[in-house]
């Protein structure tokens, strides 16, 4: 059985290894200075090129990659315009109108009863094959969308309905992963993280049966995004 | 076609996989001869090797981002111990728990107590090698707990009853008809009539089987690619969407783990991200990077009860501090594999444990030992492909011959191994000569192989290779091509300075 007793054997053996003292269980630790820093103010390292455009290039580049990678991208001048869009890329593709969405008030509290939609907020089930969602940000180096795990944004909405339609806010795309990391601390306090923290990059893929890629293995077969002009 | 596959696998009845390494010219002499498996091989290239090419031709920092994720590692390795802590504090700090683990019997039994304390019935997986390394499938069955294999790939080899034979594609030996056969013996109740012809087919009705295990899971236990020192995160790398399901959907996840895939910050799991995909399967991203911290919030509408790290030993600590430290920056991205001649011709089941191609022949003596697995070290052409692609630059076949090294002092070796292994040392250590001589082979080989691209046999080779074709040198060894392209550089440079 896993106890303390294998910890300090395992830990024993890497100090051993690597030339170190044992550590008693009254002498204070010697983590250097290097491995403290590191953790308190963590630094980026390469940014690629691609990732440092001015911002209206990184959109442009965000939805290139995001369509490279088998997502669908529609851009709306406004939030009010969601309800509407969803609604024309659901009988576009002559997909159900029932659709579950997050209960975030930016998305619940739309005007969807402007549509022939029937909505419901909450965790999404078996029988649910349509799931809008919001998102924490987007990045233009691989078309990513990050979705983060909250009582306003139950994490199965993104995988388990057959069609994930995903709201992105124009401000909220930016170059690179790093950039999102800041964010992320701003938010929730440094170290801190939601318990499920997600970059989708297009639809659910396998290449698993004879290396031919098939969508929507098991997550889901469509990632639609809208991107909402908010800058 | 009978490869002698691990045994304990086949029967189910083991917790350790039984290694058929010292097998491997008996091995790769059958899988030569099985057609169904070379054809198979031959889709490397198209399905991996030309992705990779052109998702690194599109990223100009590629090589710059290797170099960075080499200095993550082995900053990490050289502190791992710190780094380990702190991630245990940060783990505990959000609610979830940390389990070391010395060994797989130790890492399978805690597990067993997980699922026994929660009176689980049935275990969701995500792809996992080291769950294949402690042979944790078997040794949960023979427990009376249902196993299902989520990921497309897993779960065919589980139906086969079969190990992985590659670490990122484990079914690429298998044939859609085999799969098809595999689904209907296992999937009752459904129309015998009804088509299984494509892939797409296939895939659609393990989607619809595997959506009942995922609402019925206790348990979910994943793999993690990274741990998160700064946050106490683990990390997911998927394309299915399988192993967010797995962990989302059962009350209980479990990462399992081993200790050298911490890396300090967020910032350096990035900086590796950008080459794991593009090295693995030539996308520029995974379609799922999944970064799991903790259990549910209190506020949380969805998500597991429990999070559990089982971070496992298995003999890496004492990789630490010795010439196989290097090897413990692996991120299993597969390209080693994708571009061996070897694992190319011979699959990966002939190399008889868990992990194939290159990276196997290292890594494998390392943790069950050499003399469980003789001859995979010798399971080379030298060619230096794999260190060439390999992200984190391991020196892969500087290791092979580490082992060859010691398995000739310990005269494990054939006696022909033996003497070419002298041979090489006489001439290595004679670098004029070396270079002279491999080049003069390279030429040879390039007559003896005539209009064909490969050969039937190589003088000195012995062994296996008399069997089997190898790929004709394109010409110039590296080196050659290497000092030709240093002096048309310092031409165009205005000469050397
Ligand atoms: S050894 Fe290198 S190329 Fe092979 S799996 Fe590991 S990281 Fe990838």
């Amino acid at each position: 059985m896993s106890n303390s007793t294998s910890r300090d054997a395992i830990l024993g053996r890497i100090r051993h290894s690597l030339g170190r003292p044992a550590q008693m269980p009254d002498t204070p630790p010697d983590t250097p200075d290097e491995v403290t820093d590191r953790l308190k103010n963590p630094v980026a390292n390469l940014i690629p090129a691609r990732a440092q455009l001015p911002h209206a290039q990184q959109i442009d580049l965000f939805i290139k990659m995001a369509t490279q990678v088998s997502a669908t991208v529609t851009r709306v001048g406004s939030p009010d315009d969601i309800p509407r869009e969803v609604a024309r890329y659901l009988a576009d593709q002559n997909l159900p109108a029932r659709v579950r969405v997050a209960p975030d008030a930016g998305i619940s509290g739309l005007a969807w009863d402007q549509t022939m939609l029937d909505i419901s907020a909450g965790i999404a089930g078996p029988e649910d094959a349509v799931s809008v969602t919001p998102s924490f940000a987007a990045v233009a180096e691989t078309g990513t969308v990050m979705v983060r795990s909250g009582p306003d944004h139950p994490y199965t909405l993104n995988l388990l309905p057959d069609t994930h339609i995903v709201v992105v806010h124009a401000s909220r795309v930016t170059g690179c992963y790093e950039d999102v990391w800041a964010r992320l601390r701003q938010s929730e306090g440094h170290g801190n993280m939601p318990r499920t923290f997600l970059w989708v990059t297009g639809p659910s893929r396998t290449g698993d049966i004879e290396q031919t890629i098939q969508l929507g293995a098991h997550g889901p077969r469509r990632l639609h995004i809208v991107l909402v002009d908010d800058t | 076609m009978h490869r002698a596959l691990p045994v304990a696998i086949r029967k189910g009845n083991n917790a350790m996989h039984v290694s058929t390494s010292p097998k491997f010219r008996e091995n790769a002499h059958d899988a030569l001869l099985d057609q169904s498996l070379q054809r198979a091989l031959g889709r490397l290239k198209t399905g991996f090797k030309d992705k990779r090419s052109a998702a690194i031709a599109a990223l100009p920092e590629f090589e710059a981002l290797r170099d960075k994720a080499v200095e993550i590692k082995n900053h990490t390795l050289e502190n791992l111990d710190h780094y380990l802590t702190a991630f245990e504090a940060n783990v505990k700090a959000n609610g979830g728990h940390v389990h070391w683990c010395k060994d797989s019997e130790e890492a399978c039994q805690t597990i067993l107590k997980i699922c026994r304390d929660k009176d689980a019935k049935s275990v969701l997986k995500g792809k996992s090698m080291i769950s294949e390394e402690i042979g944790l499938n078997a040794f949960l069955e023979k427990q009376d707990l249902q196993v299902v294999e989520t990921d497309l790939g897993e779960y065919i080899i589980q139906l086969r009853h079969e190990p992985p034979s590659h670490i990122i594609a484990p079914a690429i030996h298998v044939h859609k008809e085999q799969v098809a056969d595999s689904f209907r013996a296992t999937h009752k109740g459904r129309d015998p009539n009804r088509v299984l012809d494509e892939p797409r087919d296939l895939l659609d009705e393990a989607r619809e089987v595997m959506r009942e295990h995922f609402f019925a899971a206790d348990i979910g236990i994943t793999g993690a690619n990274f741990l998160i020192a700064e946050t106490g995160t683990s990390v997911i790398v998927t394309n299915e969407g399988n192993g967010d399901l797995t962990q989302t959907l059962s009350r209980v996840h479990i990462a399992v783990a081993s200790l050298e895939k911490v890396v300090p910050t967020l910032e350096d799991a990035s900086t590796i991200l950008r080459v794991l995909a593009r090295s693995a399967t030539g996308q520029e991203m995974s379609s799922y990077t999944t970064f799991s911290t903790g259990p549910r919030r209190a506020e949380d509408l969805d998500g597991p009860q429990e999070y559990h790290v089982v971070l496992l030993d298995n003999g890496r600590s004492n990789m630490l501090g010795t010439d196989f430290q290097d090897m413990l920056r692996c991120i299993r991205c597969a390209a080693c594999m994708n571009h061996c001649p070897v694992y190319g011709a011979v699959g990966g089941h002939a190399y008889g444990w868990v992990y194939p191609g290159p990276m196997g022949s290292v890594l494998t003596p390392s943790l069950i030992g050499i003399n469980q697995s003789g001859h995979l070290p010798n399971a080379s052409t030298f060619c230096g492909k794999c260190e060439e692609v390999c992200p984190m630059r391991i020196p892969l076949p500087k290791m092979m011959r580490h082992w060859r090294e010691r398995e000739f002092e310990k005269h494990l070796g054939a006696s022909s191994v033996r003497y070419g292994l002298k041979g090489w040392a006489f001439m290595a250590s004679r670098p004029r000569l070396y270079r002279a001589a491999t080049g003069l082979a390279a030429r040879l080989l390039r007559i003896l192989g005539g209009g064909r691209g490969a050969l039937r046999s190589l003088p000195f080779a012995g062994g296996w290779t008399q069997i089997r074709d190898l790929p004709v040198p394109e010409g110039k060894t590296f080196k050659q091509l290497w000092e030709e392209q240093q002096k048309n550089k310092s031409r165009q440079d205005g000469g050397p300075k």
